[in-house]
């Protein structure tokens, strides 16, 4: 019987991968070890292993295809006495109808991970941040990173890039791919596996008038440099009457990547915008990904970036301009509407705006406000769309207790109470650690069916 | 790896050797006045004194450039003195009112110059280790030949970042100068009881640091130490650690009755390694000084820090809207 050989899974979040190039040809015998092609995922270039032993009978898949879906067949290995004519498979049907991974399946309704970006992006925008008419491309969250840093290290040189793996490996994620080529490992800088200790020395930096960008591999790990950044960092220039303080980034992906259990997945959004001195961002599109960053690097003060690893491979609109900036403290209204409002930020603006297409199938218009920044909040965005709408909805991945969505419901329970016909819901991830089982991690995160049912909760239908 | 216990001492003038001992004495006078301050309800929180650990600063001062930095813990006030901060600005901020380096919302423990290159002035024990390091990796990206005295205590030598520190400053080869102040006591817990090796300075072989022991009590033996680490630092061979041997006379703050330790233990100290009697007698038998002429320099530290008291007592508390201000640049 023929073995089928399938698009291996690289990365926690891979859905799909490029097959950059075949190492065996058809006819030649392979055995388990054996290096037999090179897969490139979106954070890197990786060998891919036989498994089993045997002839490759047919190769499925040409060298050079993209997008290949994880699981669909990509060669085929014979036995002992097998005939490669015997193996019938349609090539076009392994690369078009990818087997489904388990979390699609287990919310239909949802927008599959690996699907075009511009299904997102097509809903109704309010007010890009960039003038009509400025040309328009299609970018990853990712690549928006690398650019916003690479354009003000340019225009800067005491910006400069630390954190593990950012150099000579490209960055565990690659945002920082290309970085140390172009800059030199003066400005990119590898550290060891040290995050309060190079949390510490970064700070210090910004004090003796360097701005550092400090990356954390993930912002878990950030958890070892707490004092450094909300002792340090946050209440020097308070401490020193003004007289110095820490101007400094601490960027990386924060929240839910997928399956990698509890210690890897976490939201702490809510924790560093309670700090008075830390500014806190969380961008969910490219454009805001890049504005945000450029706006973070050249802010005087110490400035969280909480990105999302599920979103860096993500496309969406980026403008072509010379220098394009978002503002910190300024909503974005993605999607006007009359019924009802639906607070995000980050990843969570992905379940808002498929909520909010799933509600105007109903006939139900919502209005979905992207925070951008958590501190500061822009709370006048906020209060007039309530007043408008007189009911709202906030959505976030992080935990129930203390959430932002919390921090907003008291907030509009104070300024526009009389307008409200119905109590804010925080939609949240579970009060639990996130489990590793797929149907038990499914089930700890926020969605988009959460979304609908709060705001059909709060309209009373 | 050079780890050694230090003797030499360099040929210093007797005018140098006669500010050390103005500067020293005006360590003490200052620090004398604030316990004092404390016990009336002037100062209030944490206030930690460095009567004793003099000779330290002092030394390592004289050891230093214009342009060079420092940066310690919450036990502060001896440093900013010997940087060269005003007596004036800093009792102020002991007081807690507007005229003090932090406008009054630093404290005793949380004070800063850009102007003196002091760095603070931090709360939390070692945490200014890896910040000292930072501004070390500052003055070298900046190529500007300056280096960072890091001080710290022998509890702070406990700490995890200490050594995370170590290890990258002796990678990138930061000039920093890392001050351990031995002063034999982390807060309440004897150095033998919480300290499995008992040579601090050692600690760095293992990150290919050089390091040193110094006899703290000696201001001559710590200038010459910092001379040798400054040189280190500044020819671009990366950090280097003085262990500096000394010994604070009064409890870890104010609140402190000192029951860990015996008052003949303290009393002995005083008596037999007091490191401001120790220059006194080198000037009176060098025949550098008389009675008189330091009995002159005592009462002008006396002078100037009445002036201080006088300054930190007028200076109005800050304006209530100072609680809302740099929060952010």
């Amino acid at each position: 019987m023929a073995i089928q050989i399938l698009m291996p899974a690289l990365s926690p979040t891979m859905e799909e991968g490029t097959l950059a190039k075949w190492l065996i040809k058809e006819g030649d015998i392979v055995a388990s070890g054996d290096i037999i092609a090179e897969i490139e995922t979106d954070k890197a270039t990786m060998e891919f292993e036989a498994v089993d032993e045997g002839v490759i009978g047919k190769l499925l898949v040409a060298e050079g295809t993209k997008a290949v879906q994880v699981n669909a067949p990509i060669a085929m290995l014979l036995e002992e006495g097998e005939r490669s004519d015997a193996v019938d498979i349609d090539v076009t049907v392994a690369v078009a109808q990818p087997v489904p991974s388990q979390m699609v399946e287990i919310e239909p309704a949802s927008i599959a991970p690996a699907a075009p970006a511009e299904s997102v992006m097509s809903s109704v925008l309010v007010g890009p941040d960039w003038p009509e008419g400025t040309p328009i491309k299609q970018q990853s969250v990712r690549e928006a990173l690398r650019d916003a840093m690479v354009e003000e290290m340019t225009s800067d040189p005491t910006v400069y890039l630390m954190g593990e793996e950012v150099g000579e490996y490209q960055g565990a994620y690659k945002v920082s791919q290309g970085l140390l080529e172009k800059f030199g490992n003066k400005r990119i800088i590898d550290t060891p596996i040290t995050e309060h200790g190079f949390a510490g020395i970064a700070v210090g930096a910004a004090f003796g008038g360097l701005r550092p960008i400090v990356e954390f591999m993930t912002f878990n790990f950030a958890m070892q440099a707490m004092d450094q950044i909300i002792n340090s960092a946050a209440k020097t220039l308070y401490m020193s009457g003004g007289q110095m303080g820490a101007s400094i980034v601490f960027r990386g992906p924060n929240g839910a990547a997928a399956r990698v259990g509890a210690q890897h997945s976490q939201d702490f959004a809510a924790w560093f915008a309670q700090i008075p001195g830390l500014k806190v961002a969380m961008p969910y599109s490219a454009s805001d990904a890049k504005g945000l960053l450029k706006t973070a690097i050249r802010d005087p003060n110490p400035v969280i970036f909480l990105e999302n690893e599920i979103l860096y491979g993500r496309n969406f609109d980026v403008p072509v301009m010379d220098d394009f900036t978002v503002p910190f403290g300024k909503a974005r209204i993605w999607r006007e509407g009359r019924d009802v409002t639906i607070i995000s930020f980050g990843i969570g603006m992905q379940h808002a705006l498929e909520a909010a297409k799933k509600l105007a199938a109903d006939g139900i218009e919502a209005e979905v406000i992207d925070l951008h920044t958590l501190r500061p909040i822009d709370y006048d965005t906020l209060i007039s769309s309530v007043q408008k709408t007189n009911r709202c909805v906030t959505v976030e991945e992080g935990f129930p207790i203390c959430s932002i969505g919390n921090h907003l419901s008291s907030v509009i329970m104070e300024r526009a109470f009389d307008y409200l016909d119905a109590p804010v819901i925080n939609c949240t991830g579970k009060d639990v650690p996130m489990p590793y089982a797929a149907n038990l991690e499914k089930l700890a995160l926020v969605t988009s069916v959460q979304v609908v049912s709060a705001v059909k909760s709060v309209i009373y239908r | 790896m050079a780890v050694r216990k230090s003797t030499s001492k360099p040929n210093i003038s007797a005018n140098e050797l006669l500010n050390y001992y103005k500067d020293m004495l005006m360590i003490r006078r200052f620090e004398e006045k604030a316990g004092q301050l404390y016990g009336m309800g002037l100062i209030g929180g944490f206030c930690h004194l460095y009567i004793g650990q003099e000779a330290v600063v002092v030394g390592l001062e004289a050891a230093a450039e214009e342009g060079d930095k420092r940066i310690t813990s919450y036990r502060d006030h001896g440093h900013m003195l010997a940087a060269g901060m005003n007596p004036d600005g800093v009792m102020a901020e002991l007081t807690g009112r507007v005229g003090g380096y932090s406008k009054g919302k630093g404290g005793s423990m949380h004070m800063f110059s850009k102007e003196k290159h002091f760095y603070g002035g931090h709360g939390i024990v070692a945490a200014q280790v890896p910040l000292g390091a930072g501004l070390a990796f500052a003055d070298k990206y900046q190529e500007n030949g300056r280096v960072t005295f890091t001080y710290f205590g022998d509890g702070a030598a406990n700490q995890g970042q200490v050594y995370e520190t170590f290890n990258m400053a002796a990678l990138w080869e930061l000039p920093v100068i890392f001050v351990i102040e031995n002063n034999q006591y982390a807060m309440g817990t004897s150095q033998q009881r919480s300290t499995s090796s008992p040579d601090i300075y050692t600690r760095g072989a293992a990150f290919g640091i050089p390091g040193e022991a110094v006899d703290g009590m000696d201001v001559l033996a710590v200038k010459g130490a910092g001379d040798r680490a400054v040189k280190h630092c500044r020819s671009g061979k990366g950090p280097y650690i003085l262990e500096v041997k000394t010994y604070r006379y009064r409890g870890h703050s104010m609140s402190d009755p000192a029951k860990y330790r015996t008052r003949e233990e303290v009393q002995k100290m005083r008596e037999e390694r007091d490191a401001i009697e120790h220059v006194r007698s080198l000037l009176l038998t060098g025949k550098h000084a008389s009675e008189d002429d330091l009995k002159a320099i005592d009462k002008e530290a006396k002078a100037i820090v009445n002036a201080s008291v006088d300054f930190a007592k007028e200076s109005p508390e800050p304006d209530l809207d100072e609680l809302w201000t740099d929060i952010y640049a």
